[in-house]
């Protein structure tokens, strides 16, 4: 079976959970013998792991034909691909795209993040699917978010070959319902032209078929999974004598930061040994410190700021309790990283990950007197801390990516009819 | 002859209420009485009265050879007395047949068996005594909460008078061996051991209504021609289940009723009889000991981690258990009557990762914090009441010198009266 993927992000150079949850999948379908993946991203960095799989960098694709010498190509993009395949990836080029503003070697710059000029990119994209598209052998085309629909439809439209994309958000979880209707039609477009569509959690296998209308028959939830921590063993908790509450994430009204302000009052009216933590940035930041400051708790509750790479499992493997009070989360990785590192977490019935979680406090995100309750009762009871602990680490190392490869791997099967 | 031993269990625990952290100390009242309410009353209307029409049908039509023994906790009672009297009137019509017993169990239906012994004893003679005021008669036959035995605890309750107790069909202690005997304990050979028929009680229980069970569907005569079927030593089939079972899990339209009805005529057909547990061994003679050394239940697993398996439980199992001896100094009706309620098993079973059964909570650490909070609120009256930096035992010598104290004074007292008719005399 050879799939051929569109992403927008592969690590290490990620900017948001798209990029994690894309490496953890395909490693995990790397696992199947027979599968062959090749994932095409905007704008590789040449540091990318490819050891289980090929990556095509779509800045290194020509669109329009230019003449150029094996060595000028070899010198210019030599580092991601071989001259030979670009040469032959040229010969895929059957439409006029001199419109598009592109480089010496025929190709097209691609930021590679999320620019103001997105949708823009997001059509640049499309372009280079169809080069793609002439020239590449695969069975099935797999789009990963949004941004990837258009390319993916329009590999399916040259090729023939089915199209499943992959939901890891609606842009009805970042808008909070305000949505913006140029996304909406390229998502809907994307969703109506797809063989079949997988969302990250049954929250919004829900939200596909209400508000994008799609048939329930088309639509598979496969959740996401989290890889395993090499280094575990390097994040131990200091023992303190304050307990540690944190919550891990953007400060946006989408992650419900006030729920956990007031959650906080709450126990701390009761118990003196306890701290809060909110580590992250956002645009509700401010008003954040001004709630603790109104509230009379600023000096138990703390702003370190944004966090990144070791640093995001130190203070996890420090906290006494972490949660995760998101309004709406179409599933949420962070709770599953935080009981790694053996926290517990307080997460709210609205996150995707609360359907595969059992050993996890789960509250509604506006429920403060259950969070409060949680809380209070995790930093008290050391009972249970300790189950919430050492079976949250069961459960959480159960949760493989081989297994949602399979998932997705049998759905693979059914659009192509290959077994 | 072979005899068939009915029993069937009616405890309904009081649920509590959701009590957040922030009302320690605040709130005092811990149940959740709409929630009881409306579960007994379903309960008694789909389950229990109907049943009990047809259990007394059944006497009456077989002359009072039809015979069936109740186990009713103590706080299943309270539940009753407050929300449905008529169910309490319906057994005292039943009783008053001479073919129905009581048994006796644990007042809170706790698991202070396996917990303190003291708190054992005097929740068996508190529900002795309900059971006596309610019924007319003091059982003789005990049940212990969810049929937990061990060998200890059959010593604990032998020492009582209890001469007859019901346990479960356990494999792993009795291997070969049938229930269908009487058996006793391995050291005090007085004590008789009752054995559950599993297959034969959950057929009834669990599968009656099942069209997917290979036996389905289970008439009367199906049902007593197993029985028949078995070796002629075999003597005694204990049939012992939740009196919900009638009518509330197995509906009534799926024939429940009207199987039991015919049961009667079915069995003094075949020659087989039915008998009360406090009977039984008079009736057949006792074949071999049984020793159960580990506690078992009538769970699932069979032992007792759906209770206290898991750390939240042992953790709230510990922290109640420990104020036990304050909580009996102390003569705070209010208290000492929650004390009772807080004990309930269902409250641990809420706690259990993997068997829940009846929960009302959405998971175990829900049912933990939970429980917790009201316990927290609990322990700060026991304190209030006996702070806890003085000592049990310190304790204890200052109560009693209060209480001698009282009985000097009384004796004193009653010396005075004693001389002031003969100051008079003279």
């Amino acid at each position: 079976m050879k799939a051929l993927m569109f992403g927008w992000e592969f690590p290490p150079h990620i900017l948001g959970g798209l990029g994690t949850a894309s490496y953890g999948l395909t490693k995990g379908m790397s696992q199947q013998p027979d599968m062959e993946i090749t994932f095409v991203i905007p704008k590789p960095h040449g540091d990318e792991d490819q050891s289980f799989l090929k990556i095509i960098g779509a800045c290194n694709v020509p669109v329009t034909w230019k003449e150029n010498s094996w060595e000028h190509v070899n010198n210019r993009i030599g580092r991601f691909m071989h001259p030979d395949e670009y040469f032959w990836l040229r010969n895929g080029i059957k439409y006029d795209f001199t419109r598009i503003f592109t480089n010496d070697l025929g190709c097209i710059g691609f930021s590679g993040r999320y620019p103001d000029n997105l949708i823009e990119e997001i059509s640049n994209y499309e372009a280079v699917a169809s080069v793609l598209a002439h020239q590449l052998d695969f069975d099935v085309i797999h789009s990963h978010d949004w941004l990837t629909y258009p390319a993916g439809v329009f590999a399916k439209r040259i090729s023939g070959k089915p199209l499943v994309i992959h939901v890891h958000a609606t842009d009805f979880d970042r808008s909070r319902g305000k949505v913006n209707p140029t996304v909406y039609n390229i998502e809907k477009t994307g969703m109506d032209m797809a063989d079949h569509i997988m969302t990250v959690s049954n929250l919004t296998r829900k939200i596909v078929i209400e508000k994008y209308h799609q048939d329930p028959a088309k639509v598979t939830t496969v959740h996401n999974a989290v890889e395993p921590l090499e280094d575990v063993d390097s994040f131990v908790k200091t023992p303190r004598k304050d307990k540690i509450v944190t919550f891990l994430g953007r400060i946006t009204m989408q992650k419900g930061p006030e729920y956990f302000v007031e959650a906080a009052y709450r126990v701390i009216q009761r118990t003196k040994n306890v701290r809060f933590v909110m580590a992250g940035s956002g645009d509700k930041m401010d008003e954040m410190i001004e709630l603790a400051a109104k509230r009379g708790i600023a000096d138990r509750f703390h702003f370190p700021g944004f966090l990144r790479g070791r640093a995001v499992h130190e203070m996890l493997a420090q906290s006494d309790v972490y949660i995760m009070p998101s309004v709406s989360e179409p599933f949420g990785i962070s709770p599953l990283e935080a009981m790694q590192v053996g926290t517990p977490s307080i997460i709210s019935y609205q996150s995707g990950c609360a359907e595969i979680l059992n050993h996890v406090i789960k509250t509604d995100y506006w429920d403060i007197d259950a969070m409060a309750d949680a809380i209070y009762s995790i930093v008290t009871n050391p009972a249970m801390y300790k189950s919430l602990h050492e079976l949250g680490l069961e459960e959480v190392n159960n949760i493989k990516w081989y297994d949602a490869g399979m998932k997705v791997r049998s759905i693979y099967n059914m659009v192509t009819g290959m077994h | 002859m072979k005899n068939i031993c009915f029993y069937f269990e009616i405890h309904q625990p009081l649920r509590l209420k959701r009590y957040r952290f922030f009302e320690i100390g605040q709130d005092h009242y811990y149940y959740d009485d709409f929630q009881a309410e409306e579960r007994i009353r379903a309960m008694a209307e789909q389950s229990y009265l109907p049943a009990n029409r047809i259990i007394a049908e059944m006497i009456r039509s077989s002359n009072g050879k039809f015979k069936c023994a109740f186990s009713i906790s103590g706080v299943a009672l309270e539940q009753l007395e407050q929300y449905a009297p008529e169910v309490i009137d319906s057994f005292r019509e039943l009783s008053q047949t001479g073919s129905v017993e009581f048994l006796a169990e644990p007042y809170a239906h706790s698991l202070a068996s396996l917990y303190n012994t003291d708190e054992f004893v005097r929740q068996l003679n508190l529900h002795a005594d309900k059971i006596e005021s309610l019924f007319g008669k003091r059982p003789t036959a005990l049940r212990n909460s969810e049929l937990i035995y061990s060998n200890e605890i059959g010593e604990v309750i032998s020492k009582l008078g209890y001469k007859t107790i019901l346990i479960e069909q356990v494999k792993d202690v009795l291997g070969w061996k049938s229930p269908n005997y009487i058996y006793c304990h391995p050291s005090i050979s007085k004590l008789k051991l009752l054995v559950r028929n599993n297959k034969l009680s959950d057929d009834i229980a669990f599968r009656f209504s099942n069209r997917t069970w290979s036996e389905f569907p289970l008439t009367s005569e199906k049902f007593i021609g197993k029985i028949a079927e078995t070796p002629e030593t075999e003597s005694i089939f204990n049939v012992w289940m939740g009196y919900e079972a009638l009518g509330f899990y197995q509906h009534p339209e799926s024939g429940i009723f009207e199987f039991l009805k015919a049961m009667p005529y079915h069995a003094i057909e075949q020659g087989i009889g039915f008998v009360l547990p406090s009977e039984a061994p008079k009736k057949s003679e006792t074949v071999d000991s049984l020793s159960y050394t580990h506690p078992t239940s009538w769970a699932e697993s069979k032992d007792i981690s759906v209770w206290n398996g898991n750390d939240l439980q042992h953790e709230a199992l510990s922290k109640l258990y420990a104020v036990s001896e304050r909580v009996h100094l102390c003569n705070d009706k209010p208290l000492q009557h929650d004390w009772l309620l807080l004990q309930t098993t269902d409250n641990f079973r809420y706690m259990s990762h993997y068997d829940s059964f009846g929960t009302n909570y959405v998971s175990p650490y829900e049912a933990f914090t939970n429980y917790m909070n009201v316990l927290a609120d609990f322990l700060d009256r026991v304190d209030a009441q006996y702070p806890t930096n003085i000592e049990n035992e310190e304790l204890n010598e200052l109560l009693k010198t209060i209480n001698n104290q009282e009985k000097e004074i009384e004796k004193l007292e009653s010396e005075i009266k004693k001389m002031k008719p003969r100051k008079e005399k003279k």
